[in-house]
Parts: structure tokens; sequence; C-alpha cells
């Protein structure tokens, strides 16, 4: 956790400098008020005081008031603008962490993770912080000054009273927290069991109907249920002991001062110790509590801080991830375009090299030239995906190079290289904002004026339904394109591709919501208006890829079979069974 | 908590009228605890009385020591004798206070818990119009964060707050019956410190406001751009992003500072009335006892009575908070609960044995529409032989899976019946409909459990048939090669293709083995050579069963009995491939689209 604290700057140290002083002063004026209410008891026992003896004490009282106030609004400044920094500088690390990551990177972590990590933890690492100004430097110093205070005041009884009080408390305290931390951990596994159990019911409703299952799922929850109330009775039982207990232990404590000292005054032997002693017990009582309170604030802080050192743990582990697919330096144009080169390309996803460990991708060595389409056909698993992911870096491979326009792509600045892709994924994304902001996503070397615009939408056969949108192309898009249909969101992101002028354009699997007139027109149109531009097509309709210059059919990630459409039907088998999968014989 | 506090009062303050109501209902549904809680309110009530009675005999305490110290002699008795009375109201009232806790932390569990049970229960009863009408995620925070903050809200505000009107109103008559000077003294500080308090809060609504609205798109960004990274990434988009979230980061910061200082100053403000007051008592005091007023122990007694005062006050405060949030939260889960359910069917006698089904499914002039001014199915009839195998075919919104919705009685028709062997679907109830279809859907649905329990999933049968059927389906090598074999349990982490889940849904149903089938396309996510093996195995399943198949892959139905192409909500051509490619219509153009050459 104190790794992250390097992100604070030297403003920021001070800050902290400053606050910590000031909370030693209001400590100490806050302890200051008892002593002058000490002076105003004594002052009762001198045999002839006079009014105006009792506005001194009375005023510094005010002044130590106001005082400490001023300094606690002071301190809760400086601790407001040193949290919120400090989330703000993390935050900004983590995002602009995250996205240098590779997807293998993030799907280690788990996008939804990574989320959590970035809002959730950075904010509860603020609260901590900000807490902690307020507490964990307060608790401790109240605690110290105030003993200092009593230790010279009190009597023998008093101390071992408020001794035995702090003992109580804090074993009570220990036993109550040690008991229900692990429950509490619990309760939260069980309320996510709970939500998992409840969302399975909503999303499968229909399934659950259609097998009378009804029974069967409520059963389930039953059980999750149950365990959830279970524990959570426990933990309310347990706690619901504290605020009782600590009433007590606080009340029983200036009783028990009084008491004894009632014992210890009778004893005294002089007039005068007899009103020191007094004066003492009406003052030992009120620093007593406050030494009680800060050892209540201390175990506050036991509670507090281990969750967020978890959280800063969490945003380290993020921080620190080295990342493993690193840019080059080629930031040049190149003689060749548009031309993609794989040399017995390797692959596996995981990083063990096993023996027996798979790989998805074996001795892979294909080539294609500019304005040429290159199609992957294959069976769910063969590899295909994997393969124009490496292409764009999202992975690098174990063994062989990939080439584009000459270079290795690994030597290209990721400006450079993307420059020359686009790229349109299986998944259509959408970002949240207009037609136009979606379309023109990201930087490229393409213009982002209306002839482009007009032109991708009108490839991708986005236009006409983009006109009936109120707005056109500033038509908002909702986050995650809620409002599309997924035909939609396809051409648009295929627009997107488009709309980047690249040199290669990869469709992996990008044509499967579109109904087959659609792909038809939209692969007419590319043909028709982009002649120069490479494209490399993964699909699984043989219709889609029938007309590429060349086919490459992959099976268990080994290329077995390479040519046109009537080539592969005479001599590969596996795209001869694919194709029969689809088509009838006569057809062919 | 007090940011969220506030945050939470701006919201709820434009709902005072609905809050009654919403509580209304929250006490009517806790009705059998209610006396339960009543008992639990006079213990809180009780404990707190005992404690007011604290500072009083603190001062006899006092006041005895004061005056002995003068008559060089203390009545150790007398004090003792005070003491042991006040230890054993402190410890009563400890007693019943922790009574108090036990009983409302009982009732509270076990309302939560009902109320969680009943949500799921309702799940079940409301018409599956509303379910998809509703995103999955608000009725999830129905079940635990509305029911989490009601349970808060009973937990720690019914009784804290009877028991701090009791201190307030007890501190208030104690403090004047001691003296009545010294009580303006304490009341006049305390409420100067409130005074103050409110208005810097009042003032800094519009901070929290701005803030949390702030955080709500930064976090939005957040996720967006995490989860579309691939896509960020190669359009170049990653300064870009870098650059706007710095931005709407800087503003975040220049809020967030201001609304987390706001919030902060409470505590301090709180710290400032207890100093104010006890300074403020101490002087008037001195004061007082200069013109012998008062004596000594008067003094010490408000010094308590300043810390008991100032406590329910924002006590009170904060129980007003909890208890709006709870009537926000309930009127949502009420919402909920109130919702109208599906017609009650247990008067129903009519019923079709799923043994002894001939299979014949009449529709009969059916028209259908989600809403009723926007019909989907305007009037639709066709005679379905037993055995047959019926595909539905046609392009998106064409109103495919509505039929199935309709045939399974997901949804109600608006006119006209379906029949199945003669018999109207709306004669039977709806869980015997369900038990005469198996059916597949495009959305592959698995839940969290092992993969036995979800093949078996609520039928009966062996695990020899449970194989077999894996078999025919081809998942049963997969299985065997993951870690636990049918034992391993489906989760988050165990990955599995799209593919591999949608022949596990199929051998689901066809372990089921009902008499007649419904496949929604079914074989979306297989590839086509996996799916000829599992037409097969279909194959092998549907002979002799009624089935209805949808699918978007024209090569997979060319064998059916009966195409149905429908368009608009209408059939506009049936019969089969061959017929149908010989009309050259709708249909074959759509066929023929698939093999149509790019022009080049």
């Amino acid at each position: 956790m104190l790794r992250l604290f390097k992100y604070l700057k030297a403003k920021d140290y001070l800050a902290l400098v400053v606050a910590i002083i000031l909370i030693v002063f209001g400590v100490m004026l806050d302890l200051k008020l008892p002593d002058y209410m000490s002076d105003l008891t004594k002052l009762f026992y001198s045999p002839n005081y006079q009014l105006s003896d009792v506005a001194l004490p009375g005023i510094k009282m005010l002044l130590c008031a106001v005082g400490s106030g001023i300094i606690s609004a002071i301190v809760g400044f400086l601790s407001a603008v040193l949290s919120s920094n400090f989330a703000k500088y993390v935050r900004y690390a983590l995002f602009s962490k995250v996205l240098s990551l590779s997807p293998s990177e993030i799907d280690k972590f788990s996008t939804a993770s990574l989320i959590t990590r970035t809002t959730n933890d950075v904010t509860q690492m603020q609260m901590t912080i900000a807490m902690g100004m307020q507490v964990m430097v307060r608790a401790p110093i109240t605690a110290v000054l105030a003993i200092i205070k009593i230790i010279d005041k009190g009597t023998t009884g008093w101390v071992m009273a408020t001794g035995i009080s702090v003992g109580v408390l804090i074993i009570v305290l220990a036993i109550i927290v040690s008991l229900c931390l692990p429950r509490f951990r619990k309760v939260q596994r069980l309320t996510d069991a709970v939500n998992g159990v409840s969302r399975e019911n909503l999303t499968g409703l229909r399934v659950i109907k259609a097998f009378n299952a009804e029974k069967y799922q409520l059963n389930k929850f039953e059980i999750v249920n149950t365990d959830l109330t279970k524990n959570n009775l426990f933990t309310s039982v347990a706690t619901a002991l504290l605020n009782p207990l600590m009433m007590l232990i606080m009340n029983g404590l200036s009783l028990a001062i009084y008491w004894i000292g009632a014992y210890t005054i009778n004893n005294a032997v002089s007039l005068e110790s007899q009103e020191q002693i007094f004066s003492n017990m009406i003052v030992f009582s009120s620093y007593a509590m406050q030494v009680v309170m800060a050892f209540l604030l201390l175990v506050a802080i036991f509670m507090i801080v281990p969750r967020a050192m978890v959280s800063g743990k969490r945003i380290n582990q993020v921080l620190r991830t080295k990342i493993d697919i690193k840019e080059g330096s080629f930031n040049k144009q190149t003689e060749i375009k548009g031309e993609l080169e794989f040399k017995h390309v390797s692959f596996s996803y995981n990083d063990e090299k096993d023996e027996d460990n798979e790989e998805v991708l074996q001795d892979i060595s294909f080539k294609v030239e500019r304005g040429k389409t290159l199609a992957f056909i294959g069976a769910t698993g063969s590899g295909k995906s994997t393969l124009v992911n490496l292409a764009v870096r999202f992975y690098d491979p174990d063994q062989g190079e990939i080439l584009l326009d000459g270079v290795n792509i690994k030597d290209y600045t990721f400006k450079n290289l993307y420059n020359r892709f686009g790229y349109v994924s299986q998944k259509s994304i959408m970002f949240n904002g207009s037609v136009k902001e979606n379309i023109f996503y990201g930087q490229s070397l393409a213009a982002e004026d209306e002839e482009n615009l007009l032109q991708s939408l009108n490839v991708s056969q986005a236009e006409e339904f983009v006109n009936s949108k109120p707005g056109k192309e500033e038509y908002i898009i909702e986050q995650g394109g809620k409002n599309l249909s997924g035909g939609q969101k396809q051409r648009l992101s295929i627009a997107r591709a488009i709309a980047r002028k690249p040199e290669i354009l990869i469709f992996d699997d990008s044509f499967s919501a579109l109904d087959y007139k659609t792909d038809l027109k939209v692969r007419t149109l590319l043909n028709e208006k982009m002649k120069d531009t490479t494209k490399i097509i993964v699909a699984q309709r043989i219709g889609t890829i029938k007309n590429a210059d060349e086919i490459i059919v992959l099976d268990e990630g080994k290329i077995v079979g390479k040519g046109t459409h009537e080539e592969l039907l005479k001599n590969c088998k596996v795209y001869q069974e694919i194709a029969l999968s689809q088509l009838d014989k006569e057809e062919l | 908590m007090p940011r969220m506090m506030m945050h939470q009062q701006a919201q709820s303050q434009s709902r005072n009228g609905s809050f009654l109501s919403a509580m209304k209902q929250l006490v009517k549904y806790c009705k059998r605890f209610v006396p339960f809680m009543i008992v639990a309110i006079i213990f809180a009530v009780i404990g707190t009385i005992f404690s007011i009675a604290g500072p009083s005999y603190i001062e006899k305490v006092t006041n005895l020591i004061s005056s002995g110290i003068v008559n060089r002699h203390i009545d150790i008795e007398e004090v003792a004798k005070i003491c042991i009375i006040l230890m054993i109201f402190y410890i009563s009232s400890a007693v019943l206070n922790y009574v108090q806790h036990l009983i409302m932390a009982i009732i509270t569990n076990k309302v939560s818990k009902k109320l969680r049970q009943d949500i799921n229960i309702k799940i079940n009863k409301v018409p599956l119009k509303y379910i998809d009408g509703t995103s999955t995620g608000d009725i999830l925070s129905r079940i635990t964060n509305d029911v989490d903050m009601i349970s808060q809200a009973l937990n720690s505000s019914v009784a804290p707050l009877f028991s701090s009107i009791t201190l307030l109103l007890g501190c208030v008559i104690m403090m004047f019956v001691t003296n009545y000077i010294m009580a303006f003294t304490a009341i006049i500080s305390t409420i100067i410190g409130f005074a103050l308090m409110i208005l810097i809060m009042k003032n800094s609504q519009k901070y929290f406001l701005a803030r949390q609205i702030i955080l709500g798109k930064v976090n939005g960004q957040v996720e967006e751009i995490y989860t579309n990274h691939s896509i960020v990434r190669v359009s170049n988009g990653i300064e870009e992003n870098e650059e706007s979230f710095k931005k709407i980061n800087d503003k975040l910061f220049s809020t967030d500072w201001k609304s987390q200082f706001l919030s902060g100053l409470m505590q301090p403000i709180m710290a400032f009335i207890g100093n104010l007051g006890f300074a403020a008592v101490c002087v008037v005091g001195a004061v007082l006892m200069f013109y012998k007023q008062i004596d000594i122990g008067v003094i010490t007694a408000f010094m308590i009575y300043v810390r008991l005062f100032s406590n329910p006050l924002s006590q009170i405060a904060q129980c007003n908070n909890y208890l709006q949030q709870a009537s926000a939260a309930s009127e949502r889960v009420f919402e909920f609960l109130n919702q109208v359910e599906v017609s009650d069917e247990s008067n129903k006698t009519t019923y079709l044995d799923p043994a002894k089904l001939k299979g014949d499914v009449t529709f009969s002039h059916i028209r259908f529409g989600y809403t009723s001014d926007k019909i989907i199915i305007p009037d639709f009839s066709l005679d379905v032989k037993a055995g047959m195998k019926v595909a539905i075919v046609g392009p998106t919104g064409a109103g495919k899976t509505t039929l199935v919705n309709l045939l399974m009685r997901f949804y109600e028709l608006n006119s006209g019946y379906i029949a199945i062997d003669s018999i109207k679907t709306s004669d039977l109830t709806r869980e015997n409909v369900h038990s005469l279809f198996g059916m597949v859907l495009q959305d592959t649905w698995l839940f969290n459990g092992t993969i036995r329990d979800n093949l078996k999933y609520n039928n009966d049968v062996s695990d020899e048939e449970m194989i077999k059927a894996a078999k025919a389906c081809g998942v049963h090598h997969f299985i065997k090669t993951l870690p636990h074999g049918y034992d391993t349990i489906l989760d988050e982490n165990l990955s599995i293709s799209a593919g591999q889940k949608q022949l596990l849904t199929i051998t689901r149903a066809m372990i089921q083995n009902a008499p007649m089938l419904i496949l929604d396309e079914a074989t979306s996510s297989v590839d086509t050579r996996t799916e000829i093996l599992i037409q097969d195995a279909m194959d092998k399943l549907t002979e002799k069963r009624t089935s209805f198949v949808i699918a978007h892959r024209l090569s997979t139905i060319k064998n059916a009995d009966l195409i149905l192409v429908m368009r608009d909500g209408n059939i506009v051509e049936k019969g089969t491939h061959k017929e149908l490619m010989e009309q050259n219509g709708f249909y074959a153009e759509l066929y023929n689209s698939q093999f149509a050459n790019a022009a080049e």
C-alpha cells in the first residue's frame, strides 16, 4: 500500500506534514480544556474569589474550543485535498496502465476486476486516507497526550480503573472483531451467491419455465438465503454487544473514578490535598474519557486499514504488471504497402511451456499482397481468430515472425502499425457518442470529413438505417450500443474500420450478424470501392469467402488447405466437409 | 457515510409524500413482528431513562464529597449506596439495550430473508413480459441493495430513534429540573453549533450532486474503454482517451475535494459543539456558583448532560436519513412485489399426459403484440400434424421467436387460440404445456453447478441415460477431458466455448425427452461440421416427434416437412424446400443469397 504513496508530489507531502503538526496542536487545545476547568474548580475553594477571576479561564476555554474547531477545519481541508489528489493520481495511473496492457494481460485480471480496481478500490483508499488523517493520526496523539496529563494527576486507583476499562474494551472488541471478520467475508461471498442464483433465475427464466424447474431453483435459493441469514444474524448479534458494552464501560469508568475519589479524599490528610484531589478527580474523569475514546478509534483503524491494504495490493498488482507486448520504434513509411506475411508462426495461450501443452497455432506461413482477398475458414476452435489477433499484435507469437510491408510488426510503433490496419472484431463494439464519433473513433491517416463518412456508411450498408435515425450521423449511440440492433452495430463496426482507409482490412467473423443479402452487398462494394485495400476475412459461411483470391483452411491450429474455392473443393477434405455441410452436392 | 447521507437527502426530500405510504407497506409486511418491535422500543426507552438518571446521581456524589471536604468528613456509606444504585442502573440499561438490539437483529434478518425469498418467488409469477422489459440488474439490485437498505434501517434506526428522542426529552427535562439557567446555556450552545452545521450542509448539496454526476461519468468511461479495449487499441485511440480521461479526472478532483472537505467538517463541528457546550457550562456554572446559586455537583452533572445532549440530535438526523433511504428502497421492493401476476390456474383440471400425447398442433387465427398498439402477428393460422418437423425462417423481427413464446404460453394471445391434440393450451396449466415441450434456445443458459446437475436438470434419469444422450450429442468426450468429468462445476472460471455450451443445452433437452421439441437457433454457435453431427442426433430425437425449428442457416432445415417463411408476422410462403425453391419467391431469394458471387 505504501508503494502507492510515491504518486504523491512534494506539495502533498508538505500538506501531510502541516496537517500532522496542526493535529498535534488541535489535540493539545482539546486537552487544555479540562485544565482550565481544574483552575475553575480550584477557584471555588479559594476563600474569596472574585467574579472577574472566572473571566480569564472562561475566555481561555472558549478560545480553546474555537481554536481547536478552526484547526480541525484546516486539517479537514488538507486531508480532503490530499486524499482527492491521491485518488486522482492513482486513478489516472491505473487508467493509462490498463490502456497499455495487451488483451492477454487484461484477460488475466478480467475486465470486470480491472474496472473495480480503477473505481471502487481507488475510492476505498481515498476514504481511508481521508479518515486516516482525522482518525489514525489523531487517536494515538490524543491517547498519548491524555495519558501524559493523567499520569501525574491520577491516584493508583484511578489509573488502574482506566487501565482496566481500556483493557476490557480492547479484549471485548478483539473477540468480537475476530469472531465477526471471517463471517463478514463469508457474508460477502454469500451475498454474491444470493445474487448469482437470482441472476440465474432471471436470465434463465424461459428455460426454467420450460423445464418446470421453478421449485428446483427456489430450493437452491432457499439454501443460500438461509445460509446468508444465519451468518448475518451471527454478526449482528455479536456487534449488537458493542454499543451497550461501550456505554457501560464509559459510564462505569466515570462512576468508578468518583467512587474511588471519595475514599481517597476521605483518607487524605490535609484540607489542601483534599481540595487538590477533588479538582484532580473532575479533570481526571474528563481525560480518562478521552483516553477510552482514543482507544476506541484505534480499534476502528484496525478494521479499516486491512480493507485499504487489500485495495492497495489490488491496485499495485495492476500497476506493476510488466507489459509483455512492447511497441517498437519504426515510425517511417514503407515502400511496399498492404502486404502481410506469416513466417512459421506458432502460438499457445499458456505461459508455461509444458511438453503436452497444446499449441493453438502451429507453423503457420502465408503471404497476402496488396488488394487481394485472403480468407480463413475452419471449425470453432481451429485458431482462425487467434491468427488475426496475432496480426494486430493482441498477442505475440511464440515462434516465427510476422511481417507487415516487409517489416516485422514488432518493430513498428503502435501508431504506425495500427494506422495500417482496419480491424472489425467478432463482437461489435460501440462507444457512447454520436454515429460520427463512432465512425471516426481514435486516430488514423484518413481525413475525417463528410465524404469519407458517407462512403464508409455506404459501403457498410449502414446508410439507410442511420438516415432513418433522428439526427442521422449525429444520432447518439448509448453505451454498449443498446439502442441499436445486432446487425446495425455490426454494420457500424465495419464502417469504422473502412473510415480509417487502411492498407489492410481484417474482418474477424464480422459478417455473421448480417443477413446473406447485406453480407453480399457489403462484400461487393468493398471490392468496388476499396480495390487497393488488402482484405483478410475470417468466416464460417462458405458463401462469404467463396470468391476470395485465396482461402486458407485451418484445422486444430494447422493449415490443412490453401487455394481457391474450386481448388480446395477438389483437394481439401476438411473444406469439402465444411462445404457439404452448408451446400447441396449439386450446388457445389 | 455523511456524504452518502447528504446525497440521499437531496433525493429524498422530493419524495416526502410517498415516504408514509412506503413505510405503511413495510410495517404491514412486518405485521407479525410488530409486537416484538414494540417490546424492543420499550426496552430502548427504559434503558435510556436509566442512563439519563446517571448525571443526577453523579451530582449527588460530587456534592457529598464536596460538602465532605468542607465538613472534614465524607459520608462514605452514602457515597457507596448511591454508586451501587447507579451501577445497577447502568448495568440494567446495558442489558435492556442489548436485548433490544438482539430482538431487532432477529426481526431484521427474518424480514430481509422473507423479502429476498418473496422477490424470488415473485420472479416466477410475474408475466415474462415484465421481466423482458426490466433489466436484470434492476431486479437484482432490489434483492440485494434495497433489501439491505431496509434491513439496515430496521436494525439501526427504529429503536435508536425512540431512545434518542427519549434521551433528548429526558436530558432537557432533567437539565431544567436541575437548573434552568444552566439548561439554557447548554441548549443554546448546542443549537448554535447545529445551526452552523445545517448552514454548511445546505450549501454543500450542490457539490455532492456534482461529484456524484462526474464520478458516474468517470466510471462510465472506465467501463466503456476497458470493455472495448481491443478496438481502442487498433484505432490508435489510446492517446485520445488518456487526454479525455485526464480532463474528466481533473474535473472530478475539483468537486471531489470540496465535497470531501464539507462532509469531513461534520466531525470537527460535532467536536466543536461538545467543546463549546463544555466551556459554556463551566463558565456559566462558575458565575452561578459565585452567586451561590448552585453547587459544584450541578456543574459536574451538566458536563455529562452536555455530552449526552448533543448525541441524540445527530443520531435523530442520521435515523431520519436511514428511514428516508429505507422508504425509497421499500418503495422499489414493493413495487415489484405488487406487480400483477399471471392468472391463477389452480382450478384447471384438463390435463394432457406427455406419455400419451399424439402431437397435433393447431394455430387458429392468433393475433398478438407485445403492446396492444404494436401488433406483431396480426392473423396466423396453421395445422401441424403429429410427427411433423416444422421449420420457421425469415428475417430478424419477422416474429419467429414470438411464435415460440406463444406456443410455450410465455406470453398470452390477444385473440385466437393454439390447441394441442385439439385441446386449447389456455385450458391447460402452464406447467402442463411446458412439460409437453423440450426446448433449446439460442441463448445458452447453464447454471452454476456440476455438469451432471445441469444435464439432468429437474429430470430424474440414470447416469447411463445421461451419458447415452451426451454421446449422441458428441459432448461425452469433451466432458471427459474436463478436470472432474461430469462433476466439473460450471462457473466463470471454467472457460468453455459458446459452441460447447450449446451442445450441453442440446443434451439437456435430449435427456428431458419431452414429446415435442422447440429448437430456436439451437445450433447457431456451432460450426457447420459439428452441426451436421448434432443434426443427425437431433433427427433421431425428432423422429415421430412434432418439432419446431427456427434457423438462421437455411442448410439446417432443408429436410423439414414444412417450411414456413415469415415476414412481418405473416406467413408469406410455405411448403417443402423443393417446392419453395421451385416457387422462386422470397425463400429462394434468401437461400440463393448465401451462395451468390460477389460481383467483380
